[in-house]
């Protein structure tokens, strides 16, 4: 009689369910607009920089113009010098030569100079010549330098993307290496992957057994030991990273102490190193790796091992077929929650890292703050992002992990 | 495995334990129809020649100060289905996990078959075992839970499938074999559990409580199924429980168990209508209690003074002597409304205090002269006015007296935590 009361029960359920669906929405929305307004847009308009780039573009209108008439490729001729030279006396007195020289420097390292030795020579002499102008500036005398301008023309490029992966346009539909001397970023991101695999099989190999502990510990006691683990995060990163720096010294703490247990004959250098970094890294990360673990862990029913054990399962044969494949959830969150904020690591190699263990947010930073080329600082954020979100969806998509279900 | 050891103890003698046992289980690899059947064996009566397949000696469990369970004696025959019955944190629990191997015992010897299992591990002693909360493996479908113990043993491939099938098939579940544990309900759920403890064919099974979690009307579909299932493998059962009218219904023995100890042991009826001490009498089914002090102790039997003047004559238990406090119990159904001519041991004028209807019987609260109001089972029909004055009677031989107070191992407590 049941079977027959369900469906229609069913029906009348989700149907209300579905007028019902945008009330819970209309409580979110204030928190939604805010994420938009302040997270969102933020960030898309900080990527749309790592292809839209209209620094050039705005710079030389009358030169596009020309360029547009010149058909050859190569050196152009005088008509498009001259509106090269116009072009650089209206930016030399809007002040807006200064960052289009910057811009083309980086398409074309040298450039900056030249550039605005002939902006002054234009402003000074309306009928400059072409030979004078690449007089001024033999790179304007080479074809390279042209095809980068009429590459930087266009307002949206793909240059700053290829760069985070060390390639470069090298002809009309050809794609390359850069040189070797200028390949960094795919080191740079081999690096901060290999650095986050580290740590995080480091706090896994650390939280696996202690979260186990804990579950089987009493839970007053249990209690402590969890607020142990919690206590240093509960401290701003800066100040434990700080705490490293003090114990991970040539002279610092742990030298002492190895040196007194007679582990090491000699100082070790832990500060800016990378093994040092991955001590860190590791202690500021145990929770992140620990908690998903310890919430699974302790929603295994005990008595189920025992199902197990009473049923013929040896203790590894119970830890293999029983408990690990249940914890397994709890594993994967906790090591994707550190993998990923690992990938984003930049305080703690600042100060505790070498020279040698700067990771791609360290290089991103570099381009907002130093160099102000935010145009490649978001196309490593763009790369960083994309390849985290991969992971993320890889990860739930094939391992069945949701990190919404862990408590 | 441990079926094949038990069948070669068993003579082929009778016919008809041949007849009833086709042998399938030992010879793998034939699924025949009857196969289905093939987990039909000697049944109870016959298994139990062996009296000691499990035999507790002076077992001990301690929890530092806590004696959880003190100087343990107990025999289970093969075959029996023996029911530990006690209110929580007597003992009972502990002492199955002792013979589960999850605890050790802090004192004495616990033998399965004749040898020792002490340094025994509980994956080697090949008992299933039930659990309240069910302990089905969630990332499992049914089969692969079932399968769990063969594939731990190493059993071919070839050779789980079928047994599987088969053990799902008495338990009626066949056709859920690849549902996860949490989409079944909770009956379901228990059956798979048992099959699961089935399987492997363990000559011993422990049940901690099994049917705890399930609503009243399943339960007690499953205590049948239980007894069905019980009878045709023949299997010994040792089952712990606190339902005491579940321990009734099943068990060919029920051990009482109290404060760490076993109260009294035997079959449902002798605890029933004897209970060895008040404890026993108050939890094992329902009890009229009255307190009062002995006067006379004569042949067996002796009358007992209640307040106001009555007088009650009741079958002694245990060492009574005049003036001692004394415990009287007599079962509901046992008192009569006597009629004029009534010829009774115990007669006594009472006053209704109310009726509660029960629908095929009426439950009477008759009050004493002495104060003292007593349950009395009578039919539906009868109409019991508040106030009417009537009169109770019931024989000697249905009201025992017990010590009160100074029994050491009888008072009705129900201190202690272990369990």
């Amino acid at each position: 009689m049941s079977s027959i009361a369900m469906p229609t029960t069913k029906t009348w359920i989700s149907a209300r369910d579905h007028s019902d669906s945008l009330r819970p929405l209309a409580l979110a929305a204030p928190l939604l607009l805010l994420l938009l307004f302040s997270f969102g847009a933020p960030i898309v308009a900080l990527l749309s920089r790592a292809v839209y780039e209209p620094t050039i573009a705005n710079a030389l209108p009358l030169t596009i113009a020309a360029l547009r008439q010149d058909s050859g490729a190569g050196v152009p001729d005088e008509a498009v010098f001259r509106a090269f030279a116009i072009d650089l006396k209206d930016g030399q007195a809007a002040g807006t030569v200064y960052e289009f020289a910057k811009n083309l420097n980086t398409r074309l390292p040298g450039a900056r100079s030249q550039v605005l030795r002939v902006a002054r020579l234009a402003a000074q002499d309306q009928a400059i010549t072409k030979e004078a102008m690449i007089k001024a500036a033999p790179l304007l005398g080479e074809e390279k330098s042209w095809s980068a301008i009429r590459v930087g023309t266009n307002r949206f490029t793909s240059f700053f993307l290829l760069s985070a992966f060390d390639l470069r346009w090298t002809g009309q539909w050809t794609i390359g290496a850069v040189p070797a001397d200028q390949a960094v970023f795919l080191r740079v991101f081999g690096r901060t992957f290999l650095i986050a695999t580290l740590v995080t099989l480091a706090t896994l190999a650390l939280a696996f057994p202690l979260a186990y502990l804990m579950t089987n510990l009493r839970p007053a006691m249990a209690a402590i030991v969890l607020v142990l683990v919690l206590l240093p995060f509960w401290t701003s990163i800066l100040v434990r990273t700080a705490a490293w720096t003090v114990i991970l010294q040539k002279y610092g703490i742990l030298n002492d102490l190895m040196l007194w247990l007679g582990v090491t004959s000699d100082r070790i250098e832990l500060m800016y190193s990378r093994t040092g970094l991955i001590i860190a890294m590791t202690h500021i990360q145990l929770p992140f790796t620990l908690l998903p673990i310890y919430s699974v862990m302790r929603s295994v029913q005990p008595s189920q091992l025992r199902a197990a054990q009473s049923l013929g399962g040896r203790p590894f044969t119970v830890f293999r077929r029983i408990y690990l494949p249940q914890v397994m959830p709890g594993v994967l969150a906790g090591c994707l929650l550190t993998f990923i904020l690992c990938l984003g690591y930049y305080i703690t190699p600042v100060l505790i890292g070498g020279a040698s263990d700067q990771l791609i947010s360290n290089f991103i930073a570099n381009y907002v703050n130093a160099e102000l080329n935010w145009e490649m600082a978001a196309a490593l954020s763009f790369v960083l992002l994309a390849s985290t979100l991969g992971l993320y969806i890889t990860m739930t998509r094939y391992l069945g992990l949701d990190l919404f279900k862990m408590g | 495995m441990v079926w094949a050891k038990q069948e070669s103890v068993i003579p082929e003698s009778s016919s008809a334990a041949a007849q009833r046992r086709p042998n399938t289980w030992t010879a793998p690899g034939s699924v025949s129809r009857e196969a289905g059947s093939a987990l039909t064996r000697e049944p109870a009566s016959d298994g139990r020649r062996d009296a000691k397949f499990v035999d507790f000696i002076d077992v001990e469990k301690n929890y530092g100060s806590f004696q959880a369970v003190r100087r343990l004696n107990l025999s289970v025959g093969r075959g029996e289905f023996l029911t530990f019955l006690g209110p929580s944190g007597s003992g009972k629990t502990t002492t199955l996990n002792m013979l589960a191997g999850f605890e050790r015992p802090s004192q004495g010897v616990i033998t399965l078959d004749g040898k020792s299992v002490d340094r025994l591990p509980p994956y080697d002693r090949n008992i299933g075992m039930v659990f309240q909360n069910y302990a089905l493996f969630p990332h499992m479908s049914v089969a692969d839970n079932v399968a769990f113990p063969l594939s731990v043993r190493k059993y071919p491939k070839a050779e789980i499938a079928p047994r599987v099938t088969r053990a799902l098939d008495m338990v009626k579940l066949e056709r859920f074999k690849d549902r996860k544990p949490t989409q079944l309900s909770g009956g379901q759920q228990q059956r798979v559990a048992l099959a699961r403890a089935l399987v492997f064919e363990p000559a011993l099974v422990l049940m901690d409580e099994p049917l705890g979690a399930l609503d009243k009307k399943l339960r007690e579909h499953m205590q049948i199924e239980l007894k069905q299932i019980h009878e045709m493998l023949g299997v010994t059962i040792v089952y712990v429980t606190h339902d005491q009218s579940e321990a009734l219904t099943m068990s060919d023995r029920v051990a009482i168990f109290d404060s760490g100890s076993i109260v009294q042991i035997g079959t449902p009826d002798a605890l029933y209508n004897e209970p060895a001490t008040a404890f026993v009498a108050g939890f094992i089914g329902e009890n009229n209690a009255l307190d009062g002090e002995v006067e006379s102790v004569g042949n067996g039997r002796c009358v007992v003074a209640l307040p106001n003047g009555l007088k009650v004559a009741a079958l002694a238990i245990g060492d009574l002597r005049p003036g001692a406090p004394v415990h009287l119990t007599v079962r509901p159904e046992r008192i009569a409304l006597s009629n004029a001519n009534g010829q009774s041991d115990n007669r006594l004028q009472a006053t209704v205090d109310g009726c509660i209807y029960h629908g095929d019987h009426q439950r009477l609260l008759a009050r004493l002269a002495s104060g003292q109001v007593l349950t009395v089972k009578i039919g539906p029909e009868a109409t019991m006015a508040a106030g009417k004055a009537i009169e109770l009677c019931w024989p000697a031989s249905d009201c025992r007296a017990f010590p009160a107070g100074a029994v050491a191992d009888g008072k009705p407590s129900n201190t202690g935590s272990g369990s």
